[in-house]
């Protein structure tokens, strides 16, 4: 199970730099977001996939999953999504101003201001 | 008190909250965030002179034994880093007062500076490597909001790069925990230093090893990883540049130095061979590119990356000379990169412009700043008295006790071209042709130059009576080359 979840992990990540190197704004936040999709699964997927039961202490299993990447994934999930909506929020202020969505002529020299 | 160590977190967090209440009353939002953060400042001095009294402090949040909650660790090294890091804000935000304008101090400014500090003394105080990351974000969300705060075109458009890098990073920094985790099993930082050190640090935490490199290097701006910094920095107004040269990319040193010293001290041939070749490589294009600009504001942000090169060179070293080097700099570097990007803010603010090439005959009519700006120079290349040449001269010993000539040469050089490159300014802009400048007198130069003032008596201070200061530094050293002494601290042993 590690293996396939590896497998379509990479794919993500490859996704991901894929999309970051094109021109669009857009495209660049959709591979952000695929970017910590990855490294979510990441984390779920390294701390062990074994057999266990929700981590909640009413079910009374002999075994449960590990809790404590899922607090953890938790975390990460909300503070990208903070950052995914100022990013977004930044790109629709720098369209309006710049009048672009192209990165490459988002490039300035020294002097402009 | 037990919870002292958690005050330096604890003051900017609130000060920030009850900030967000009087937006639109800048005068109150002045005197608060003044006053808190010399609060912050003094917080820090005791835990600094309570570390030295009592050895290091650790708060174990909510009562949970070591390495089952998050724990904070304030050791010589962080204890010292929160306060020049509370000193240099204070600085920046009396600098703020006079130059940052009011369309920008009526939009949360102030209360943004706060939560970058919660971020960094937090980032400065932990105990465990998810909080870690938890206060980089922290830090990095503040930054970001400071670097398009006000939302000029060229701030616009350097941020969403700034961004893009540091998102990037972070979604790095989850893969590199998540990776440590499934090896050790633990986020306690010093538990993991002991679990690493159980299993003989093997190539697989090597792999993970380089991958903090990475991050931490992304954040810090060392060699391959630079590339975003030159332009960030230019972009937003002087004070903001201040508080990020002074203390962003010295968090990730902290952080390379942290983990570099606790975790993967196991396989010094890989790892710290690795980090020297990448810092003499920085500091030789930090060189080159500092005499290339011609932009005053370009110039110094080249010198942030050849002085985290410097550092950074002492952190691979890891020798006692070479670290206590690299903590001797790095305290001097924060405060000397305040001022003289709060020097570069003046005169950009006076002439108009960033290019020295420009104006000529300043000291004519701004004596003052031109011996702070002079003496800035002095102390940034380690003239003796100064502040600068402590550190470098130990960096270099410890390079020379290595054996590694070529290494300590080019840290020594370095200061050489670090020296032209600002005094090349200094000696274009201020000497000469008194007719190439004129009197702006819509700023008030005397109310701006207090805050440098402070930052450079701190700075010759800190020259002068190294020998002082090296007691704490000693302190900071011990814990950074026998990690048992953090590891028996926080659990209890």
């Amino acid at each position: 199970m590690e293996i396939l979840m590896s497998i379509v992990i990479g794919l993500l990540f490859a996704s991901a730099v894929y999309l970051m190197l094109s021109k669009s704004l857009l495209r660049i936040i959709i591979g952000t977001g695929l970017l910590s999709h990855g490294a979510h699964l990441m984390l779920l997927t390294l701390a062990g996939l074994k057999r266990g039961t929700v981590p909640l202490l009413g079910e009374n299993a002999q075994a449960y999953t590990d809790p404590i990447p899922q607090a953890l994934i938790l975390t990460a999930i909300v503070i990208s999504f903070g950052v995914t909506a100022f990013f977004l929020v930044v790109a629709y202020r720098a369209y309006q101003e710049l009048g672009t969505d192209n990165i490459d002529e988002m490039r300035g020299t020294e002097t402009d201001d | 008190m037990i919870n002292l160590l958690i005050l330096p977190i604890v003051i900017p967090l609130i000060t920030a909250v009850i900030l967000m209440f009087f937006a639109k009353k800048v005068t109150i939002q002045r005197w608060i965030s003044a006053i808190s953060m010399t609060g912050t400042f003094i917080t820090s001095l005791i835990l600094l002179h309570k570390i030295d009294q009592n050895g290091i402090q650790t708060l174990n949040l909510g009562n949970w034994p070591a390495p089952f909650g998050i724990t904070l660790v304030s050791d010589m090294l962080s204890a010292l880093l929160v306060a020049t890091g509370s000193f240099i804000a204070l600085c920046c935000i009396l600098f703020s007062f006079g130059t940052i304008g009011r369309a920008r101090e009526k939009f949360y400014y102030y209360s943004i500076v706060q939560f970058l500090m919660v971020g960094v003394n937090g980032a400065f105080t932990t105990g465990d490597i998810f909080n870690m990351f938890v206060f980089f974000e922290v830090m990095l969300m503040s930054s970001y909001v400071l670097m398009v705060i006000g939302g000029t075109k060229i701030q616009l458009r350097e941020s969403i790069k700034y961004l893009l890098v540091n998102v990037t990073s972070s979604a790095l920094f989850v893969i590199a925990v998540a990776y440590l985790y499934s090896m050790v099993g633990s986020l306690n930082m010093a538990h993991i230093s002991e679990r690493i050190a159980e299993a003989g640090q093997p190539g697989i935490m090597t792999v993970v090893a380089v991958l903090f490199l990475i991050v931490f290097g992304l954040k810090g701006g060392i060699f391959p990883l630079f590339f975003w910094l030159p332009g960030s920095y230019y972009a937003p107004p002087a004070p903001i540049i201040a508080l990020f040269g002074a203390l962003l990319t010295k968090v990730g040193v902290y952080s390379i130095l942290r983990t570099y010293t606790l975790f993967f001290y196991h396989d010094q041939g890989f790892t710290h061979e690795l980090l020297i070749i990448l810092s003499l490589i920085t500091i030789v294009l930090g060189s080159i590119a500092a005499i290339a600009y011609k932009d005053i504001k370009k110039i110094i942000i080249y010198n942030i990356v050849v002085a985290i090169g410097i550092i950074t060179y002492g952190i691979g070293t890891m020798n006692a000379d070479s670290l206590s080097g690299s903590v001797f700099y790095l305290i001097h570097d924060m405060i000397i990169k305040a001022a003289l990007f709060m020097i570069a803010g003046v005169i950009v603010a006076i002439t108009g412009t960033g290019s020295y090439q420009k104006f000529s005959g300043l000291i004519r009519h701004y004596p003052l700043l031109g011996w702070i700006f002079f003496l800035s120079i002095l102390a940034l290349a380690g003239i003796p008295p100064l502040s600068g040449f402590i550190g470098k001269i130990l960096i270099a010993r410890g390079g020379f006790a290595e054996g590694d000539i070529v290494g300590a040469l080019v840290i020594l050089f370095s200061s050489l071209f670090v020296l032209y490159s600002l005094m090349r300014v200094f000696i274009n802009s201020f000497w000469g042709d008194p007719k190439g400048s004129k009197v702006n007198s819509n700023i008030g130069v005397s109310k701006l130059l207090i805050p440098i003032s402070v930052l450079m008596i701190a700075s010759i201070s800190y020259g002068v009576f190294s020998e002082h200061v090296n007691m704490y530094i000693t302190q900071a050293v011990d814990v950074l080359i026998n990690p048992s002494l953090y590891i028996e601290a926080v659990l209890n042993k």
